[in-house]
This record gives structure tokens, sequence and C-alpha cells, in this order.
């Protein structure tokens, strides 16, 4: 905790605790075999929505802001692969302000794991790794499908931008929970910046207005989720003017999010403040 | 050696409080008013006061939950919040109003996740589970799961949960509330015998006095955030005057009464037959007085009542309303 911040320092202690700890989840989880099965099935439908959407979309217009169907797929494909790790890692976070309402955070200060880890753990859901299988499908039918002519540092990008963009999402994620340390009726604010960061990062940058754009594409790092990525993977310059190789940065920015979060992620964890009984 | 080191601690807690239709007004409250404590290993502590004393703030901010407003606080030489990890795997807790095992699973499923969680070696949590096995008997209902629990078996599981790790202090947040008369005597022989072992140190906030005379050798009293008395319970019935009582029954009411230093008659009762003495301060011992009663009168019966800790603890409570008004 002391070196950790929110991405918990990974020391052998963590991983031996966190197996079990997942397994003990997961077993929780199948006694409510029903509710598991239509959260599995639900969250793959969710997953192959998204792609629907830009589907619908083109058959509307052949191009959105100069890019082609086959572009657009691809950004899409990168932001959901990047929100389905996220969510599938910390997306339980959302679930802080129950704990800090209720005080059951209190049971989780006296254990010996990180906050964020035990929290992550303590509601794993298996439907989320549904998702991931999904969305890392759906991304490679994506590259395939626009052609990429795939250099060796291109190959690294295509892997490498979902998990930057993971990162930069967890960080959102983190970020948006902890002002329930603050504010308990948060509601469902953090909700918005999350599932509305995952749409806006889906779609071409230009498409939005300026200061929309600027708050969220270059103030929280969305940008560099998908978008800069894929100009970099399909060798398109920027319409905006953006340098060509901007999307090979996106572990740079997703690094300052994430420490950003993570000030605010300790700062909260100080500022809890229990309940009274 | 020192344990529990905290110096001019305090938590302050910021509530709103209503003062129109949608006007609502700041306040500031210490829950915790500048406590110092220090306890050495293998105390027991019993620490009491009335509801809202600003016992469980305490508690937490020695368990690493709560940050402090001010004061200084080390806990087996760590400062609880920061090194939050590393004190947590030198204490346990036992909040007694909240679980904290796996609502879903079998407690022997949440044993062993906390093998995991605190890496344990093998060997030692077998010996330390089956210990606790034998002593609380969780047998029975080891394999039900937590949500399905009475709250004593529950209990039960959730001081074996705080063990399993060989904590060097224990911290126990009304342990006992809410459990029935046999559950309660379980629980308390219990941690007699993990007192009596001797390096563990215990902390025990409790509204239930019996847990108190049971467990503890030292009792912090505190109130409105402030500790009011720090020592041993004889101590605190010399302070506050509890008195031991002699209640002699005769075969005939005494002619002239008798009168001794340090000695007050309560009560007579059975047309002067029963009466009740009360000893206070020193100078009059309880044989002394039976003595001397006995050149008087034929007795027929003795006996004597030690002070109940309830009447000197609601005496002092009762204190802190005639003179906390303006505090
Ligand atoms: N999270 C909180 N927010 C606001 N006020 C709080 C909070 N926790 C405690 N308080 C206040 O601080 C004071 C002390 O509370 P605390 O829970 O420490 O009392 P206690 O001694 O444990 O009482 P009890 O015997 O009823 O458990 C009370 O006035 C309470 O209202
Ligand atoms: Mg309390």
């Amino acid at each position: 905790m002391a070196s950790g911040g929110w991405c918990s320092r990974v020391d052998s202690r963590w991983l031996t605790a966190y197996g079990p700890l997942v397994r003990a989840q997961v077993r929780s989880q199948a006694q409510y075999r029903a509710s598991f099965v239509i959260d599995v099935a639900g969250s793959v439908l969710f997953g192959v929505l998204d792609v629907v959407a830009v589907f619908v979309l083109f058959r509307v217009s052949k191009t959105l802001a100069g890019f082609t169907f086959a572009d657009v797929f691809l950004m899409t494909a990168l932001a959901n692969c990047a929100f389905a790790i996220a969510d599938l890692l910390v997306g339980n976070v959302e679930r802080l302000r129950v704990y800090v309402r209720s005080g059951l955070l209190d049971a989780v200060l006296v254990r010996p794991l990180g906050v964020l880890t035990q929290l992550a753990v303590m509601d794993v859901a298996a439907r989320r790794v549904g998702r991931v299988v999904v969305a890392v499908g759906v991304l490679i039918v994506a590259a395939v499908n626009a052609g990429l002519a795939l250099t060796a540092a291109r190959l690294v990008l295509l892997v490498v931008a979902p998990a930057a963009g993971a990162v930069i999402f967890s960080a959102v994620f983190v970020g948006t929970a902890s002002v329930a340390f603050w504010w308990i009726e948060s509601g469902e604010l953090g909700n918005a910046l999350t599932y509305g960061g995952h749409d806006f990062t889906a779609y071409p940058m230009p498409i939005y207005g300026t200061v929309f754009r600027r708050l969220l594409a270059y103030g929280l790092g969305f940008a560099f989720v998908a978008y800069y990525p894929a100009l970099a993977l399909l060798d398109r310059r920027d319409p905006l003017g953006a340098p060509a190789g901007l999307g090979y940065a996106s572990p740079l920015v997703a690094a300052l999010v994430a420490a950003a979060a993570g000030l605010c992620w300790r700062r909260g964890v100080r500022h809890y403040r229990s309940t009274g009984s | 050696m020192t344990v529990i080191e905290a110096r001019a601690l305090r938590k302050e807690f910021v509530v709103r409080v209503k003062a129109g239709v949608l006007r609502r007004e700041s306040r500031v409250i210490a829950a915790v008013d500048g406590i110092d404590l220090t306890v050495s290993r293998g105390d027991m502590l019993g620490y009491i006061g009335p509801n809202g004393a600003g016992k469980s703030t305490t508690l937490k901010m020695l368990t690493g939950v709560l940050y402090p407003s001010s004061g200084v606080v080390r806990v087996c030489g760590f400062e609880p919040v920061p090194q939050r990890q590393a004190l947590a795997r030198r204490i346990g807790v036992v909040f007694g109003h909240r679980s904290q095992l796996w609502w879903d699973l079998p407690l022997r499923d949440s044993f062993a996740l906390l093998r995991h969680i605190y890496a344990v070696p093998a060997a030692d949590h077998a010996a330390r589970l089956s210990r606790c096995r034998k002593l609380l008997d969780l047998d029975p209902f080891l394999d039900t799961p937590v949500r399905q629990l009475s709250l004593g078996q529950r209990m039960r599981g959730e001081l074996t949960a705080a063990l399993l790790h060989g904590p060097e202090v224990l911290f126990l947040d009304e342990p006992t509330i809410g459990l029935d008369l046999v559950s309660k005597q379980a629980v308390r022989s219990f941690l007699a015998g993990i007192g009596d072992a001797g390096d563990t140190t215990l902390v025990l906030t409790t509204h239930d006095l019996a847990d108190i005379e049971r467990l503890c050798r030292r009792l912090v009293v505190i109130d409105r955030g402030r500790i009011v008395h720090d020592g041993s319970l004889d101590e605190l019935h010399a302070r506050y005057g509890s008195r031991r009582r002699v209640v002699v029954d005769l075969d005939a009411p005494l002619v002239t009464p008798l009168a001794l230093p340090d000695v007050s008659v309560e009560s007579i009762e059975a047309d002067g037959r029963r009466i009740t003495y009360a000893l206070e301060g020193g100078r009059t011992t309880a044989g002394e007085l039976v003595r001397r009663l006995a050149e008087l009168a034929s007795i027929r019966d003795i006996s004597v009542l030690e002070p109940a800790i309830e009447d000197v603890v609601a005496r002092l409570y009762a204190d802190r309303d005639r003179h906390g008004a303006g505090a």
C-alpha cells in the first residue's frame, strides 16, 4: 500500500492470494446458477451490439468524418477490447460507494491486501471474461478486415494499444469510483464517464465538438485508447493535424492517467470515515 | 514492551445537520478528543464507555481503518493507515456488528482463503484451526455457508478467522453483542485462554460488564472522546467509592446500633433482623465488623457482597450527566 498506489504491488503473496480469492468468488457465484448463465449471455450480447451499431451507422453513410467502415470498425474494436479488459480487472470498483456507504470497507481495510485488489476480486464476474474473449475475437476480425500493412512495430502496437487503453479505462474507473470517498451520493456519475467514455472512444475524434473533445479526448486521454493507435495502425494522418506516430505514445498517456487516478484513490482511502455503527 | 501507543489522538467528523427546509449546516464533532494510551504486550484491556463515547472510532484508528485527524498512533511499531498492510498481518480484528467472512462460502473455505491472504504456513494454520475447532466447537457448522449461520455460530467463526494468522494484538469491538448466555460464556472462556497464554494483547470494547470482570485486568473508561479512567478494576472501585456490603441475619434486632469508622447502615429489613452494612474506605474490615457485631447479638447468617461493576459504571455515567451538561 505504502508504495503501491492503486496498481497494487505485484509480489508473490499477492499472486498466491489472488488465485484462491478468484476461485472462491466463482464458487460463490456458481451457487446462483441461473443468474450466472444470464450474466454471461448478456455480456456477450453487449459486446456484439457495439459492433452492430457501427454496421448500422455505415448503412446510412459511406464515410464518417472521412473514415471508412473498416477504419471505424478497427477503432470500435480497439475501444471495446480495452474496455472489456478494464471492466474485467477493476469494473468492480464502481461498487466502492456501496462499501463506503455501508461501512463494509472496514473489513476490507483490516486485511493485508490492497483495497483495490480486494474490491476487484470481491465480485469478480465470470461474465466479464466472456466479454474479453468476444472483444479479442472482434479485434482480430477488424484488423484483418482493415487489411493492415503489418510491420513489426504495428504488430506490437496492436497488442500494446488495447492494454494501454485498458489502463486508461481502469484509471477512469478508479478515479471516478474514488469520488465516493468524499461524496457518498455520487450515484451514477461514475458510470457516465466509464460507460460514456467507452462509447466516446469508439468513434473518430473529429466528429466531436471542440469543448467535448478537449475535455475527454485530451483531458482524460480518451483519444489514446483507440483513435490515435488506430491511425498509426492504418498509417493515416490525423485530420486534426496531430503527428502521425502519436498512437505509439498511448502507454505514456496511460501511465500519466493511472498515476493521477492512483493519487485520487490514496487520498480517498485516507478520507474514508466508516460509519457510526 | 509497548505494542500500542497513542498520543493526543483525535478524530473529528463533519456532520451535516438540517437547519431549515433546504439549508444544511456543517458541524464538527470530536468523536475522539485527545487520547493518550500505552498498552504493553500481554495486556488485556477493557475499553468501555457509554454509547457514542468514541470506542469504535478509537479502535478503527488503531487498526488502520480511519486516519486520525491529529495526534500520533503506533501499533506494533507501525503507523496504522500508511502501513496498513504490514500492520494487518500482525493484528486480528473482530467487529461484533459486522461480518468479515465470505457471506456465500462455508466457514471451512473462508478459513482456507485466509491462509492464502495472510500467507500462513500450512502447519501453523492447521494447528491454530484445530485448536479453535475444539475450543469453540466449530465442527457442527464448518460446512454451512456463513449467511446461514446463527449469530453465535458466526461470531465463533469470526474469532477463529481473526486468530488464524497468529496476531500479536487482538482488537474486539463488542464481540459478545447479541449472544445468548451460553455463547457468551464460550467466547469469554476462549478469550480468557488466549489472554492467559500471555503473548497476545487483547483490546476489547463491550457493554456487557461481565466480559470485563472475566477478562480484563485493565480498564479504560472513555466518555465523549476523552479518557476518564485508566487503571485496574479495583482502582475504579476505590475511586468511585464502590462499597462492599456485609449482610447479617440476626436472631433478634440490635438494641444498640453498631458504630464503627467507615461503616454505614445501608438498609434494615425484617423488623431489624436483617441489616446491610456498607464498608467504605479501609478503616474497618469485614472481619472486624462481624466480630464486633457478634459481641452485641447472636448472628444467624452472614454474606459479603462484592461491589458490582455495573454500579460503579452506572455511577460514573451518571456523574457525566451531572457535570457534563456544560462541557
Ligand atoms: N462515520 C461517522 N460519521 C459521523 N459521525 C460518526 C461516525 N462514526 C462515529 N461518529 C460519531 O462519533 C461519536 C463516537 O462514535 P463511536 O462509534 O466511536 O462510539 P462508541 O463508543 O463505539 O459507541 P457505541 O457504544 O454506541 O458503539 C458518535 O457521536 C458518533 O455519532
Ligand atoms: Mg461502537
